[in-house]
């Protein structure tokens, strides 16, 4: 590359935009991205999904590094513009740094609207924009010392936000301004069906308030409104709306409005200069929303390349979203003079076609988007509709394969669908996410996804599912790995990696190959402890100060007086900070050293809780008959009995379990992995149940007759689990991907239930309590750092012969 | 350089950490080789000793940041960077160079400031 060519400054979607619209029409013009943030361009858009996620930032950047490098395009991040000087075109950088351009373009983006109110500074208020955010609000969300969080501002990203506070498990309310949440996208009747739902997921909403300061000493206690009443919190996050960041361009002396003015051509005031995406304010409107932006970045590259492209003529505003976990299309007018609207309040939806003039001019669809895809090529083209409730309950009945193939499918990435079509016909592609690279469809906000997995499966005949890779950079499925270790006899992950590449470029997959070669090979294989996660390197739960909990085992939450002084005694000599009694009927010791774990697990004299690992956890009891006046079965004499049969095994994701004694329930056992309940002469096993991140009443699998027919149900479906479940899917997403009626077929039947029971027994055989390694330990330097074999002369000691790689 | 421990204190394919000069270091032993990395990971502080080793990067087991054992880079994203050390193999001991006192360090630029 040389000369001046093309400088963007600005690493967000419109920057990323305007490189792929020149990529895809030049391939030679020099090109440098700029980007003020430390990473590169990432899709800002599904930022929130993060915050309800475990998910790192890595997960939404838009294009990979060698992207860039493959295409000659330069990227520099973490570097910010100072100046621009338009006689000697050339930008200068932050650290000093100056850059040639002939032509530049501003995609400065926006940044949050913080209120001028007393307290926005404290610490525990943010503003919510960047993966620092979301992280810091991620675990201040998460902390115990956070009782209760507060959103101000209701609008799309702050409902977001809130979703992804409890989701971490902290209740939030969100306190709005206006009359009702999401003026801008919603109508009075959608925003009014939001709220009870909202409610139902622990989202509380105060409408009709204004914040008129933040209280707390240092940090934030309390949120105060006009007329003084508060509200406690101890997190905000501001969410109020952006404003235009055209300082840069100011500077400059560009002209500037709420945001850089721009032409049809998206030139500013200078004609070398060009502006997009949340910066630029093209015939007064700021457009905020990725398919607009998108459209201009494509109109911003024809200008730039000189070539016909243009004109920009503005956008029919359309956004499709997911809010709260319910879909919501909002397309160009949300009110108007001729309405139809078809409502089903019970069951969440809200669908209304707006009319202006005789034509259709807006909509709004909440819970039941369906024929979204058609209404928008409707009102972009402005056609008449006679009859809108026709129209309306006529587009419901459209799914994605009625749909005409200019309709867009794609909203963010302006993707038709021929183009789907195209690339499962012409390019090759056999699978969704092939598609999904090719055409980049469902890569912006997601929320088409299912659109675009419908089209292709119905392009490539049917083949629907998208294979779950256990190695993800090897593209090797469980299925594939499992039957290569069994035709290669692999015992060992070394092995695998050896001959199938399998977790050695990323090793992120390495523990998910750990359990599939124990569990191919029955727990007789060849351990090696690199492959496993920390936890189970040193058998304790690895806390966020470095420090580890220990749970010893208590069958069936039955404890002994002796036990109980021994925990006591030994939380007393290490200094335990924390003694916790846990919702599994056990006691948590947290905060334990690593290099004390093997003294500890000797002065407890009892065996591992697994409460750190994917494996059998705990079997929860009621008192059932020795003491209950109610108890029907002996539900502490069945679980002490499950908890023995199957400690030390480990699973795909976690299991935890419970038997009640009475259909009262008081073990949870309809929320278990498995749970079994006591009925009158009768014991009734639901398996799937889950009360945790999602909720799922566990699906009955059968109800028998005897406690020694329950404890062997439950046992083989334990095996079937371990089986067939792909690493870290828990029994409620196993039990309805396969379907309860096969489950039913391979527990139940009398030759797989046999054939299941007989292999759970040879590897139950196989496992061995892990705390043992207190005096037989795998390596010398287990649980040790190097700080006492600085002393040491060099180790004469190895490691196990039969142990290392 | 420091004589920190032998080959066989760390496990192939683990890393462990180790005070040296002031600051806790993090040994791998990787299949490509030894690295060393500050051993507080940059993004909240957890022990990358303690992180999955694959050929070239280490994980940190508290939030799964992934990083380049020999540049420190977190990948692809690149939003965090951990501080690397010279670690060396002489026969079967395993040496590092002395991380510069950050005490020292910190002297040091007040000392420059006040000259300037």
């Amino acid at each position: 590359m040389s000369g001046p060519g093309i400088v963007v400054v600005g690493g967000g979607i419109a920057g990323q935009g305007v490189v792929e619209a020149l990529r895809d029409r030049d391939r030679e013009v020099p090109i440098t991205l700029i980007c003020g943030e430390p990473r590169l361009p990432y899709d800002r858009v599904r930022l929130s999904e993060l915050l309800a996620s475990d998910e790192g930032p890595d997960a939404l950047t838009l294009r990979p590094e060698e992207w860039f490098a493959d295409r000659d395009v330069r990227v520099l991040t973490d570097r910010r513009v100072a100046r621009i000087s338009l006689e000697g075109r050339a930008v200068e950088l932050e650290d000093g740094e100056t850059l040639a351009y002939a032509q530049l373009v501003l995609a400065t983006g926006s940044r949050p609207l913080l209120p001028p109110i007393p307290g926005i500074d404290l610490a525990g208020v943010y503003a919510f924009r960047g993966p620092e955010d979301c992280d810091a609000i991620r675990l201040a969300a998460a902390s115990p010392e956070v009782c209760s969080a507060a959103v101000i501002g209701g609008g799309l990203l702050g409902l977001e936000a809130a979703r992804g506070i409890v989701a971490q498990g902290c209740p939030v309310t969100v306190v709005h301004l206006m009359g009702r949440v999401m003026e801008r996208q919603l109508d009075a009747g959608a925003a009014e069906l939001l709220l009870p739902r909202l409610r139902e997921l622990g989202v509380e909403v105060l409408l009709e308030r204004e914040t008129v300061a933040i209280v707390g000493d240092e940090r934030v206690q309390r949120v105060r409104f006009r007329g003084g009443k508060e509200l406690d919190a101890d997190l905000v996050v501001v969410s109020i709306g952006i404003r235009p960041e055209a300082s840069l361009a100011r500077e400059t002396g560009l002209r500037c409005e709420r945001g850089i003015v721009v032409d049809d051509e998206m030139r500013t005031s200078a004609p070398e200069v060009i502006a997009v995406g949340e910066c630029a304010e093209h015939r007064g409107v700021v457009y905020g929303l990725v398919a607009p932006i998108l459209e201009q970045a494509k109109v911003a590259a024809a200008t730039l390349l000189g070539r016909p492209g243009g004109p920009y003529r503005g956008s029919v505003p359309s956004a499709r979203l997911k809010v709260a976990g319910i879909d919501l299309v909002a397309i160009g007018a949300a009110e108007g003079e001729g309405e139809a609207i078809s409502v089903d309040a019970g069951a969440g939806i809200y669908r209304k076609l707006v009319v202006r003039d005789g034509v259709a001019a807006g909509a709004v669809l909440l819970g039941d988007v369906r024929g979204s895809e058609a209404l928008l090529a409707e009102i972009a083209a402005a056609e008449p509709v006679p009859d809108p409730l026709a129209r309306l309950a006529a587009a419901a009945a459209l799914g994605p394969e009625d749909l005409p193939d200019t309709a867009q499918i794609c909203n963010c990435n302006t993707v038709a669908k021929g183009e789907l079509i195209a690339a499962v016909t012409e390019g090759g592609c056999a699978t969704p996410r092939e598609v999904m690279a090719r055409t980049r469809a469902g890569t912006g906000c997601g929320s088409c996804r299912a659109s675009v997995i419908a089209i292709v499966a119905a392009a490539t005949g049917g083949l629907n599912d998208e294979p779950a890779y256990l190695c993800a950079c090897e593209r090797q499925t469980r299925e594939e790995l499992a039957a290569e270790i069994r035709e290669g006899g692999w015992r060992s992950v070394g092995e695998v990696a050896q001959a199938c590449r399998t977790g050695r470029e990323c090793g992120a997959c390495k523990p998910a190959l750990a359990y599939l070669v124990s569990e191919v090979n029955d727990n007789l294989h060849r351990e090696e402890r690199h492959a496993r996660f920390i936890n189970d390197r040193v058998h304790a739960n690895i806390q966020r100060d470095g420090t580890f909990s220990v749970v010893p085992r208590i069958h069936g939450g039955v404890v002994t007086p002796d036990q109980l002084r021994r925990i006591a005694d030994a939380a007393d000599k290490y200094k335990v900070p924390m003694v916790k009694v846990t919702g599994g009927q056990r006691i948590d010791l947290l905060g334990v050293r690593k290099q004390d774990l093997p003294a500890i697990w000797r002065d407890l004299g009892m065996t591992s809780g697994f409460a750190y690992s994917k494996a059998v956890r705990t079997v929860k009891t009621c008192v059932g008959t020795d003491f209950c006046r109610y108890g029907l079965g002996d539900s502490i004499g069945l679980g002490i009995e499950m908890e023995r049969a199957w400690e030390g095994l480990h699973t795909p994701h976690k299991v935890k379990s419970g038997v009640s004694g009475c259909p009262r329930n008081c073990a949870e056992a309809t929320v278990k992995d498995i749970g079994v309940i006591a009925l009158e002469d009768a014991w009734q096993v639901r398996v799937g149940g889950a009360a945790g991140g999602s909720v799922r009443e566990g699906d009955v699998l059968c109800t028998v007759q005897t406690r020694a027919e329950a404890l062997r149900v439950t046992t083989a479906f334990l095996q079937y689990y371990r089986e067939n479940a792909e690493y870290k899917e828990r029994t409620y997403d196993f039990v309805p991907r396969v379907g309860l009626d096969q489950v039913r077929e391979a527990v139940l039947g009398e030759r797989s239930s046999a054939a299941l029971l007989e292999r759970l027994r040879i590897a139950k055989a196989a496992t061995r309590d892990p705390w043992l390694e207190r005096d037989a330990p795998y390596h010398p330097r287990q649980f040790g750092d190097l700080d006492e074999a600085l002393e040491d002369e060099p180790s004469l000691v190895g490691p196990p012969a039969d142990g290392g790689l | 350089m420091i004589r920190v421990c032998g080959v066989e204190d760390v496990p192939l394919g683990e890393g462990r950490a180790v005070l040296v000069g002031g600051t806790r270091v993090a040994v791998f032993r990787a299949e490509d080789g030894w690295f060393a990395l500050d051993a507080a990971c940059p993004h909240r502080g957890g022990p990358l000793a303690d992180g999955i080793v694959a050929r070239r990067t280490v994980i940190c087991p508290l939030h799964e940041r992934r990083f380049d054992l020999a540049t420190g880079q977190e990948r692809s994203s690149g939003s965090y960077c951990a501080a690397v050390h010279r670690v060396e193999v002489r026969g079967q001991d395993v040496y590092l160079e002395a991380p510069p006192d950050r005490l020292d360090d910190l002297t040091l630029a007040a000392s420059t400031e006040r000259s300037a």
